[in-house]
């Protein structure tokens, strides 16, 4: 009895320990990333392959999602708000949601579903295939050459994309609103406008910032650290996908707090 | 050992993954100018020993002489402008297969800014005429290429730097038998042309005894004998050969599994 306890505590010791380690590393890892951003040589074109990976061709997923969610924040609320007779708070209900909160963390979940994966398993490939180390015997530090970029290109691109997201956001609920809910397009504008703040959309997209930093930083650390064959790939795809979107959902909190606590 | 002095001395160098001991106390010279092939059975840690003294993977012991300096005691950037000085063929190519043929041949070069985008397409073409692949390679994918192109287009990249160390990981294998020897002939002649030192690992003994100036078994870990090819096949050591002669009886004990 008291052993199987102590085995149970030994477990968890074991659990909290390893993920202390898994925790350095990544920070570790980060800052090395970072501070090659600093040091030349520069590689402009790794920079804007990624960041057309990552920003354009995540566009239509981003815009499809932002979207559907500006409708069915707009059709939800109407019907949430008639109970207190508060319909007409619905056109800042949606867009506050979107700019503060649904923007960037369901563009920040989307892209690390679809570029998160792509990096660790590209990373991750060319680790199992030597053409990592082929780097280093070629004067080329796998670090500044792969990483480095990615991570700029996350933090560039995905505040961007979440601009894109708020606005198109903000149309699906403008339009639910006015064509099937019967509001004056005219008066849902004005309202959206008036209770918009400034401090609604840069904290939104200070996340996005974050967001992006982050779905970066775990695709090519999962990828860089890979090993064995194809089944390693996998698993640190599935690993940078899945650390990506707990992290996501762990920074948005502690910026909210950051941002709007008092 | 002839009097040159060793341009790469590996001592008592140790590696184990895990509980499985790899490298256990190499003892290595590979002599300024010469080309030295390591052979010993699969699985024997060859390719390790190339990897770390390449430092791709740390060593748990032991030390690594270039230039008669030990690059696992140097500070991190004179270790780096010592191993800049090898160039490696990996046993698999290694290729980058996001970038085309001629990038890859000419990726050092452009990394070193020895040349401009223009000028590297030329260049690589030129490589690739060293290796018997034709210009319209240049512009192909490596996931296009046949295996045996692929390793010629690693040896192409290798070689186009012109690194004062070349290490090819089983250069030949896959090749046909023609395309061996040129290869073969190729590395001799960078050996010889450019004063350069080679380190070459295979299984094909005819291959070594074109290009080794020196031949070293390596064995559960250890360099087991090291001599001259000629002296290869007649070495009196039951292991060596064995492992020349491809015989199944003998000392070496192959693990099968079941
Ligand atoms: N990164 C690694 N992690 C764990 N084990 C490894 C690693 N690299 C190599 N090994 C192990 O080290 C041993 C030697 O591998 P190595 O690739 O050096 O063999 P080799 O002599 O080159 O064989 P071959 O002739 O088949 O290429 C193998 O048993 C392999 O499983
Ligand atoms: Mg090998």
């Amino acid at each position: 009895m008291v052993n199987t306890v102590l085995d149970g505590l030994a477990g968890i010791g074991r659990a909290v320990l390893m993920l202390c380690r898994a925790a350095g590393a990544l920070v570790l890892f980060a800052l090395v990333g970072l501070s090659h951003l600093l040091r030349p040589p520069f590689y402009g074109r790794m920079f804007l392959r990624a960041f057309i990976e990552i920003g354009y061709f995540s566009l239509p997923v981003v815009a499809l999602t932002a979207i559907f969610t500006g409708m069915v924040l707009a059709l939800q609320s109407s019907t949430g708000l008639a109970r207190f007779s508060a319909e007409t708070a619905m056109p800042s209900l949606v867009v506050l949601s979107i700019t503060r909160e649904l923007g960037p963390v369901l563009a920040g979940l989307m892209v690390a579903g679809r570029v998160g994966a792509a990096m660790a398993a590209e990373i991750g490939t060319m680790r199992v295939t030597d053409q990592v180390d082929a780097l280093t015997t070629l004067s080329t530090d796998p670090m500044k050459y792969l990483v480095a970029p990615r991570l700029l290109a996350g933090t560039l691109a995905l505040p961007l994309l979440v601009l894109v997201g708020d606005i198109l956001g903000v149309l699906g609920g403008f339009i639910i609103a006015t064509v099937k809910l019967g509001f004056n397009a005219a008066t849902y504008i004005s309202n959206t406008l008036n209770y918009m703040q400034t401090i609604d959309v840069v904290s939104g997209l200070t996340k996005a910032a974050v967001f992006g930093f982050l779905i970066a930083l775990l695709g090519c650390f999962n990828g860089y650290g890979s090993r064995g064959g194809a089944q390693g790939v996998g698993a640190a795809t599935t690993s940078a996908v899945v650390a990506a979107s707990v992290l996501i959902l762990a920074f948005d909190y502690g910026l909210t707090e950051l941002f709007f606590a008092r | 050992m002839n009097g040159a002095a060793a341009k790469i001395r590996v001592r008592g160098l140790r590696k184990a993954f895990g509980a499985k001991r790899v490298l256990d106390g190499v003892d290595l010279d590979v002599p300024e100018g010469t080309s030295t092939v390591v052979i010993g059975g699969s699985g024997s840690g060859k390719s390790v020993l190339l990897k770390c003294i390449l430092g791709l993977i740390e060593p748990d012991a032991g030390s690594i002489e270039i230039d008669g300096r030990d690059v696992l005691r140097l500070p991190r950037g004179e270790r780096a402008a010592l191993r800049r000085q090898i160039g490696m063929l990996f046993q698999n190519g290694a290729l980058f297969d996001s970038l085309p043929v001629w990038h890859n041949v000419a990726f050092g070069l452009l990394a070193q800014g020895r040349v401009n985008r223009a000028e590297a397409r030329t260049r690589a073409v030129e490589m690739l005429a060293q290796v018997g692949l034709p210009a319209t390679a240049a512009e192909l994918w490596p996931a296009e290429l046949s295996g045996g192109m692929q390793k010629r287009v690693g040896l192409a990249r290798a070689i186009a730097a012109q690194p004062a160390v070349l290490f090819f990981d089983e250069p030949t294998t896959g090749l046909d038998p023609i395309m061996g020897a040129v290869i073969d002939g190729l590395i001799v002649d960078c050996v010889k042309r450019l004063g350069g030192t080679a380190v070459a690992i295979t299984h094909d003994m005819a291959s070594a005894r074109r290009i080794a100036d020196r031949v070293a078994m390596l064995h559960s870990g250890r360099i087991i004998w090291s001599g001259t090819p000629e002296a290869l096949m007649a070495s009196g050591n039951p292991y060596v050969d064995q492992f020349t002669h491809g015989r199944r009886d003998g000392p070496i004990r192959m693990e099968l599994r079941g």
